[in-house]
């Protein structure tokens, strides 16, 4: 990874030295700030479907924004626009977002289905969606006090087999079934 | 990338910023604390106070804005179809003081851009280093016989709050099987999509209600935004209830109105409806004139990267007032425009040259409770002006699953609950 770093850099160098007429890339503040209409301020969504993406490692936010850019993973809106930035911005931006700390949320859950999930956290989810999705290190997405919505939507995705998932999440996933699911939802979006 | 690099990376587009600064206007320190009005709080005025006190807490920004609450344009045609309630889209300007912004309840009366200072009604004027206006619209008289008393009769509702009370109220009166009438505007003006957003709530508030009843839109125009998807959405939610007539069909829209006797007139009709939703045609918000902001458009020209006018050094101007095309004059938009403003301003008062700008725009419209679509675009500046960054953006996919449509309808709520506490909160 330092080495692609490393050669993102040159890139920039290479540019502001060579063209004159090229300007500086913006600001991670200044890319970050455009997120806020949806995201909310600092990536701390308010809900009630759009996720936070405070606290998301860099790696995580630019392979999404990569997939959504591609159309790899399907979206309503991101997918255009994802379509407006380079990767160097994605990176500007995902550096941002990584130093902001994950938002809590306050949802209607089930209580049963929240506990139901808490039982099936650890033999399926732990090892990838570390500290009950709270981790950003393990790169797969805060999944910690998430939007409920969102985690549904990005299900019904997964089974659809319109986006994809590891190989490791598939053979689980398709072991569950979809009340067992919609417990771990619940219980991820119970996080505080 | 890790910190050393990116410390780099700055230093490296540091350096050549500044370069590039030399020559660039010294602000000239005024001595203590850098002051920044801004004439207006609304989406605008209100996002680019609170992001200039996030920047930098060391400038001191004063708001000044007339009224105590601000109600929201976006999502107040759910009020008229009835989903929606007025408090949801009534927001205080307590959130901003807690920013330390200063906030003046008051009437901006005149802008002397030559002494930088701004008076008001209240017979109060404030200096600055920096002035950011952002008025919104004030709307032309291109209908004969539509003026402030007309409205009490048949409501623009184009800035919310009492009018979009008004207009709700008459739609609830109206009996089963009237007409309600919209004309909407000629271009530019706020919210391209707005008006035919509104005849789809209105149309949903009427289709459980009062299912008899129709709704005819005699356009000024002869195409509107996102017109293939709102035309899909009213075959598919609410056939034979709206009909949209383009201008060359009427010669040209509604000419006039008689508010008493609740005529609606074109060059070849008369009409008498149940409900008259007239929306004039629009320019820069009254002080945006007053100041000589404004060209013989109506509107204000400005700078693409700092949004300083192009007619008055030291002044800003933001949002729908602004000759902001290509970005639309919408609340993201402005929301978008204040936030590239706001880091514009803090650098040029503290001596440096703004930063690379960059813009984002997303318009949703509901068209029914589970049906929403969007358009969205990402700008940046090309040769000192904003451009539509190529291959990004567009519009709802005509095709998209009802499951995406409703997603939309998700997260055009939660757009709206996210950038209203980004604005307000």
């Amino acid at each position: 990874m330092s080495v692609r770093k490393t050669f993102a850099v040159l890139l920039g160098c290479g540019m502001i030295l060579g063209t004159a007429q090229i300007q500086a890339a913006p600001t991670a503040t200044m890319l970050a700030d455009t997120c806020a209409g949806c995201h909310g301020t600092d990536g701390a969504s308010t809900g009630p479907a759009t996720p936070s993406i405070a606290g998301n490692s860099e790696t995580y936010m630019v392979d999404t924004m990569i997939a959504f850019k591609s159309g790899e993973r399907p979206s309503t809106v991101m997918g255009r626009i994802a379509k407006g930035y380079s990767e160097e911005e994605f990176k500007l931006m995902g550096n941002y977002f990584a130093k902001q700390p994950i938002a809590k949320t306050s949802q209607n859950l089930d209580a049963a289905k929240v506990a139901a999930g808490k039982k099936l956290f650890g033999k399926n989810c732990e090892k990838c969606h570390d500290e009950k999705g709270g981790l950003a290190d393990d790169d797969s997405g805060i999944l910690a006090s998430q939007w409920l919505p969102y985690l549904q939507y990005s299900m019904v995705d997964f089974k659809a087999g319109s986006r994809e998932m590891a190989k490791k999440m598939k053979k689980k996933v398709d072991k569950l079934n979809d009340d067992e699911l919609e417990a771990l939802l619940q219980y991820f979006a119970s996080q505080q | 990338m890790s910190k050393i690099n990116r410390r780099n990376f700055i230093k490296i587009a540091g350096s050549a910023a500044a370069v590039s600064a030399v020559g660039f206007p010294a602000i000239a320190a005024a001595g203590g604390k850098k002051q920044v009005v801004i004439v207006g709080g609304g989406v605008g005025g209100a996002t680019a106070a609170k992001y200039i006190r996030r920047a930098d807490s060391s400038v001191e920004v004063t708001l000044i804005e007339p009224n105590k609450h601000y109600y929201t344009c976006f999502m107040s045609n759910e009020v008229l179809g009835g989903d929606r309630s007025m408090d949801s889209i009534k927001f205080s300007y307590d959130g901003l003081r807690k920013h330390g912004v200063t906030v003046v309840h008051d009437m901006v009366t005149a802008i002397d851009a030559k002494g930088r200072k701004v008076t008001t009604k209240g017979g109060k004027s404030f200096g600055y280093d920096r002035c950011i206006v952002a008025p919104g619209i004030s709307f032309v008289d291109n209908i004969e016989g539509y003026d402030a008393a007309a409205a009490e009769k048949m409501p623009h509702a184009w800035k919310a709050g009492p009018q979009t009370v008004l207009l709700r109220k008459q739609l609830e009166a109206m009996a089963d099987g009237g007409m309600v009438l919209i004309a909407p505007p000629p271009n530019p003006f706020r919210c391209p999509p707005g008006p035919y957003e509104r005849a789809c709530q209105i149309a949903h508030y009427l289709k459980s209600h009062k299912p008899k009843s129709k709704i005819l839109i005699l356009d000024s125009k002869d195409k509107f935004s996102k017109q293939g998807l709102f035309t899909q959405a009213w075959d598919r939610h609410y056939k034979g209830m709206i009909e949209w007539v383009k201008a060359v069909d009427t010669g040209g829209g509604v000419k006039s109105v008689d508010a008493k006797t609740g005529t609606v007139s074109t060059e070849f009709e008369e009409y008498k409806p149940a409900v008259t939703n007239i929306i004039p045609a629009q320019v820069a918000g009254t002080i945006a004139k007053v100041a000589g902001l404004t060209d013989e458009k109506g509107w204000c020209p400005i700078d693409g990267k700092t949004f300083e006018s192009t007619i008055h050094k030291g002044i800003h101007v933001i949002g729908d007032a602004a000759h902001q095309s290509p970005l639309p004059k919408s609340g993201y938009a402005a929301n978008s425009e204040a936030k590239v403003v706001a880091a514009a301003v803090v650098d040029m008062v503290n001596g440096r040259e703004p930063g690379t700008p960059s813009w984002v725009n997303t318009c949703y419209s509901i068209v029914a409770p589970q049906d929403g679509i969007s358009v969205a675009m990402v700008y940046n500046l090309v040769d000192g002006k904003v451009a539509k960054v190529k291959g990004s953006g567009g519009l709802t996919p005509m095709d998209s699953s009802p499951a995406d449509r409703a997603r939309e309808v998700q997260y055009a709520h939660s757009w709206f609950n996210n950038i209203t506490s980004d604005i307000f909160g």
